[in-house]
């Protein structure tokens, strides 16, 4: 033989913009949401919702409504009591956190424009909605808690009086001394910053279908939902049935951005509706519904000061944060993360050691907020960012020269925030170095001089920013919350050589089952073709937390990539039993058991997986193969994985209009090792799109009295393709240590970061006219009133 | 979000059409392209008893150039309006005006015959109809009688159209030499109703302007002829004294109304800036 046979080299998928399989699917309209499913017997719910933010319900009428064509039933909030216990959203971590019991369906008295306060079910939807028409309500209106200033006010009613007062939480941190150190300081500049009200509008509604089945006292329930064992949980404990005789499937998502991981009442009154009348019972939330009952998130005012010494260093953080929640908190996450994120994440990116901040969180009779994506984090980066801008404005100083002085070297870790944050190891000034080159901050900062000069106003805006990603069992789990810190991975060799992943990580849309598929392919050695992926069903999967805080790659990709290699062993054990061949010698690359050292091909898995298979009987007796296995993780050496990253933005202000036009946006992020460069920059380009709603775009806006007079998609302002800017990305990949992958989150960063940018921005155009805006989001009148033209 | 039960019939002429209409009163609504009328009925915000479905009456579709004007039927969708050669020539600022009309799905649907029977305050359309004069022409089963823009639109989503009556078809007038327009208006994001639109219209002749109209859209309770401004430009040259005088007519004008995101003092305000960049349009 002249030249040996060319062997095979392992290939790996990680790093690759591997298209993912279910994207084909989802395209061609196959995807199965919850509304995709029919169940025989099926009948529809449509909730009557209080029109009144704050109402005694003085008389309920459902006999009108009982006699409407195609009605099944009808119920008040004290028969679905009957089937659901109430709840109260408290975790004990956060100390001193307080809420009221809440129910499915309002009692006596609605606490916010939307609740619930009675139930219809019928044929079709359109008859739930008829009869809807017929209850007749009469409320007793109470004076309505709107504006979180003077929530706390001993002037305003309390919503809960068994409570004592409308704080549901406060916390301050104080590292002491800060007051000196700010009445020595060089410079001290200070600002109010206030975030508009927004919520997460996702193109699938939350949508359920509960079935429950009698005969073996067995609930199955569809839902659009990131956290189905969560859920199973939950029903179960409020249900009073055991968890074992519930079943959670979340196929199919579109779109959920931490709304859809959150207990809703109108969707616990499903399921204990479905229970009481043993029929399956469909609801999906229609947009009004969604726009006054899906959660809400970032009511903030945030008072905040920033000490520098006379070199541009920061010295210390004031900041004090008002946040309004509406009546409750919510179940079970609560109502607190959001105003503790922002204080813990104030300052993150840069090394000072002296903080003082004071959080409150106030009840109100709005819509509750909860989670959204990038719990806190716009807030903290707004707040932070905006201060550090104005500095350097103060000073004299380029700000990207402020950040390289500020920002914490990167040779500075392992690293303790001044807030109690640990860093295992970030790359802010990598990423600083990436981002200016990739804008060719020059270029551009000479482009904007030279246009200023003709009466054009633009303005570049930098953002350094810092995300919470791959939780430990220290965002929830210490304080009581039954929501799995772990993840598991479960695979299973088919005959013919193919692998099935199933994990309990969930696909809401953002590709975490392709990302499952690459980490196995890769791993076990297979083509990524081989790899189907399960997700999403709770009497299937491996018990885990699913999809929120960025941990879908970090936590299920580890679980699934110790899977693949304990799954990769044992074939080779295998293949070693049938080969004769001592296992370490041998490697299985692109779907054939290869000689490790030489790569010369000895037998195609799907040989080896037949005979595993169907010919045990001709293997040595003491051997058993073993051809599914499943491995667990939870991340354990950090409370959390923070990433890092920077955003750059460059806008144009029209100064006449005060409309503002966004013409470019760069981001370096550093999320460790990417598994698809592609999914991440889509993940990223989708997180700062809502990042510039919420600066541009969204707020939810109230009257005086709590009614919502935005709820519609005609007045609710989300951002589209036209008004996006083009994003140009770069990555820098410091892989955690934590875990073998490497991999952290990168789901939130792009959210975290865009409103600070286009902030920045825009007060850098706005600078020559001695302009200055903070109050998101930004617009053509808020700017036009910080110009003095209205 | 489901409609509350209607009943439907298609009408397969202009007299079935006013037929029915006559039949049912003040319970039958005229279905055309459905973009306003079925988002209204989804939302519960009307309920009908019958929904009178125009949309495949073909007399009422098209545009045709006549002597001294272009008559466009009331079935004429926004993109039919959008792709016209004819119009493109004769008048370019109505096809400017509809690339600005929601996106191009409701634009394949939507009719000018029902933005201008709907009257939104917010719509292009009637304002367009008072900048250029436009007539329309009305059928009943009494006949046909034609009414004149000015005067037509009375109040929110109210207009000159009798009980029983459809819009049939939109007159425009011809351009006279020298005929100068412009169109202008401010959404923040693309597609969106404005915040404050205008089309203005004038004769321009040694560097004079003459017969200057200017209606606003989104800024009051109906689509208004700003009169004072008219006046206050009127045979100038739009410089910046004119332009200034006219300004200060506006608020008088429109007397505007704050939306859900703009005080009255902001929608004077960019209208007063936009009237300026459309004037220096003329003379561009
Ligand atoms: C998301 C969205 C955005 C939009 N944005 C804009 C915008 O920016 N600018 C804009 O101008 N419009 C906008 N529209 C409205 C759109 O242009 C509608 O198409 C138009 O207003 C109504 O025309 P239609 O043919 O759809 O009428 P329909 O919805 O069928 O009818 C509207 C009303 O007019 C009556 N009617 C219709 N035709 C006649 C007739 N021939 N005679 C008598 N009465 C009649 C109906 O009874 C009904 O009351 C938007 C719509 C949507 C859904």
């Amino acid at each position: 033989m002249n030249a040996p046979v060319p062997g095979l080299k392992p290939t790996t998928y990680i790093g690759q913009d591997t298209p993912r399989a279910n994207a084909r699917r989802l395209l061609a309209g196959r995807g199965q949401y919850v509304d995709d499913m029919h169940l025989p017997r099926e009948l529809h719910a449509a909730f009557v919702r209080s029109p009144h933010a704050h109402a005694r319900i003085t008389r309920l009428d459902l006999s009108k409504a009982r006699q409407a064509r195609g009605v099944f039933w009808c119920g008040t909030g004290h028969d679905v009591a009957a089937v659901v216990s109430p709840w109260v959203a408290t975790l004990t971590h956060f100390k001193g956190l307080k809420s009221a019991p809440q129910y499915a369906v309002a009692l006596d008295r609605a606490t916010w424009q939307g609740e619930a306060v009675a139930v219809v079910v019928a044929q079709t939807r359109a008859q739930a909605e008829d009869a809807v028409q017929l209850v007749e309500v009469e409320y007793e209106t109470l004076p309505a808690v709107t504006d979180m200033e003077t929530a706390l006010d001993a002037t305003t009613p309390v919503i809960h009086p068994d409570l004592g007062d409308n704080l549901a939480f406060t916390r301050s941190l104080d590292t002491g001394g800060v007051g000196d150190v700010f009445a020595g300081a060089h410079l001290v500049v200070e600002d109010t910053f206030r975030f508009g009200r927004h919520t997460g509008v996702c193109l699938e509604p939350r949508a359920i279908t509960a079935d429950y089945d009698a005969s073996e006292h067995q609930l199955t329930v569809y839902l659009a939902n990131q956290a189905p064992h969560m859920m199973r949980d939950i029903f179960a404990k409020h249900l009073d049935m055991p968890e074992s005789n519930v079943r959670v499937i979340a196929r199919d998502i579109g779109g959920s951005f931490g709304i859809k991981v959150h207990v809703y009442p109108d969707e616990m009154a499903i399921v204990g509706i479905a229970k009481l009348l043993k029929r399956p019972i469909r609801y999906s939330a229609d947009r009004l519904e969604s726009m006054s009952t899906d959660i809400h998130a970032r009511e903030h005012r945030v008072k905040a000061r920033m000490a520098v010494d006379k070199d541009g260093r920061i010295l210390a953080f004031d900041m004090e944060d008002l946040t309004g929640i509406g009546p409750y908190s919510v179940y079970p996450r609560t109502s607190a993360v959001e105003g503790n994120q922002v204080v813990n994440l104030t300052g993150g990116p840069y090394d000072f050691r002296h903080y003082i901040a004071s959080l409150k969180v106030v009840f109100q009779n709005k819509t509750p907020t909860c989670q959204y994506r990038a719990v806190g984090h716009p807030i903290a980066v707004a707040v932070t960012e905006g201060l550090v801008d104005l500095a350097a404005q103060k000073l004299g100083m380029d700000p990207a020269q402020f950040r390289r002085l500020n920002l914490i070297p990167d040779d500075k870790y392992p690293y303790t925030s001044a807030s109690g944050l640990k860093f295992e190891q970030l790359s802010h000034h990598a990423c600083l170095d990436k981002l200016l080159k990739l804008m060719d901050y020059p270029k551009l900062r000479a482009e904007q001089a030279a246009l200023r000069a003709k009466g054009i106003h633009r303005g570049i805006g930098l953002a350094a920013l810092i995300e919470v990603t791959n939780p430990s069992a220290l965002f929830y789990g210490v304080g009581g919350a039954r929501i799995s810190a772990q993840d598991g991975c479960t695979l299973r060799l088919e005959p013919t050589g193919w692998v099935t992943a199933i994990t309990g990580v969930t696909e809401q849309g953002q590709g975490t089952e392709g990302m499952i598929a690459q980490v196995v392919a890769s791993a076990v050695g297979i083509p990524v073709e081989h790899v189907r992926v399960i997700t999403g069903d709770t009497d299937v999967t491996p018990y885990g937390g699913g999809t929120w805080a960025s941990r879908a790659a970090g936590i299920g990709g580890e679980a699934a990539l110790q899977a693949s290699k304990e799954l990769k062993s044992n074939i080779l054990a295998l293949a070693g039993a049938i080969l004769k061949r001592d296992a370490a010698g041998l490697d299985l690359r692109q779907s054939q058991i290869v000689e490790r050292a030489t790569g010369e091909v000895l037998q195609p898995l799907s040989e080896t997986a037949r005979i595993g298979q169907y010919r045990p009987d001709t293997l040595p007796r003491e051997f058993q193969p073993q051809l599914s296995v499943t491995r667990q993780y939870g991340q354990r050496d950090w409370p959390f994985v923070f990433t890092n990253g920077i955003q750059a933005s460059y806008v144009e202000v029209d100064p006449d209009t005060g409309f503002t036009r966004l013409l470019k946006h760069w981001m370096v992020e550093d999320c460790g090792t990417i598994i698809n460069p592609m999914l991440v920059d889509e993940q990223l380009r989708g997180g700062i799109a809502q990042g510039i709603g919420a600066a541009m775009l969204e707020e939810i806006l109230y009257d005086a009295d709590g009614n919502l007079k935005n709820a519609t998609l005609a007045d609710y302002l989300v951002p589209m393709a036209a008004e996006m800017p083009d994003m140009v990305f770069g990555h820098v990949e410091t892989p955690t240590k934590s875990s073998e992958l490497g991999a952290k989150g990168a789901g939130e960063a792009g959210t975290a970061g865009a409103p600070a940018a286009v902030m920045n921005a825009i007060n850098d155009a706005l600078a020559p006219f001695n302009a200055r805006v903070t109050d998101q989001p930004f617009t053509p009148e808020r700017l036009l009133k910080a110009l003095g033209k209205v | 979000m489901k409609a509350p039960p209607f009943a439907y019939r298609r009408a397969e002429n202009l007299t079935a059409a006013c037929a029915l209409l006559d039949a049912h009163g003040g319970n039958a609504r005229i279905l055309a392209g459905g973009q306003s009328l079925i988002p209204t009925l989804n939302l519960r915000l009307s309920q009908p008893e019958l929904l009178i479905d125009i949309s495949q009456i073909a007399d009422l579709r098209g545009i045709r150039v006549g002597a001294n004007e272009v008559v466009i039927g009331a079935l004429t969708r926004h993109v039919d309006i959008e792709r016209s050669a004819d119009l493109a020539r004769l008048c370019p600022t109505l096809v400017e005006a509809a690339r600005h009309i929601a996106h191009p799905a409701i634009r394949n649907r939507g009719t000018i015959g029902g933005s201008i029977a709907l009257a939104d305050p917010a719509a292009e359309w009637p304002a367009a109809a008072l900048a250029f004069n436009m007539t329309f022409t009305a059928a009943s089963s009494k006949g046909e009688r034609t009414l004149s823009a000015t005067g037509f639109f009375k109040g929110l989503y109210e207009t000159a159209l009798e009980p029983g009556e459809v819009l049939k078809s939109i007159h425009v007038p011809l351009p006279a030499a020298g005929g100068k327009a412009a169109f202008g208006e401010l959404t923040r994001r693309s597609g969106d109703y404005a915040i404050a639109g205008a089309f203005v219209n004038a004769n321009l002749s040694g560097g004079r302007l003459s017969g200057v109209r200017i209606a606003f859209f989104g800024v009051a309770t109906q689509p208004v002829l700003a009169v004072g401004a008219m006046q206050a430009l009127e045979g100038t040259g739009g410089d910046a004294a004119a332009l200034s005088a006219a300004r200060a007519r506006l608020e008088a004008d429109l007397d505007p109304i704050a939306d859900l995101y703009n005080s009255r003092a902001t929608k004077l305000h960019l209208s007063g800036v936009l009237l300026g960049r459309l004037v220096a349009k003329l003379f561009a």
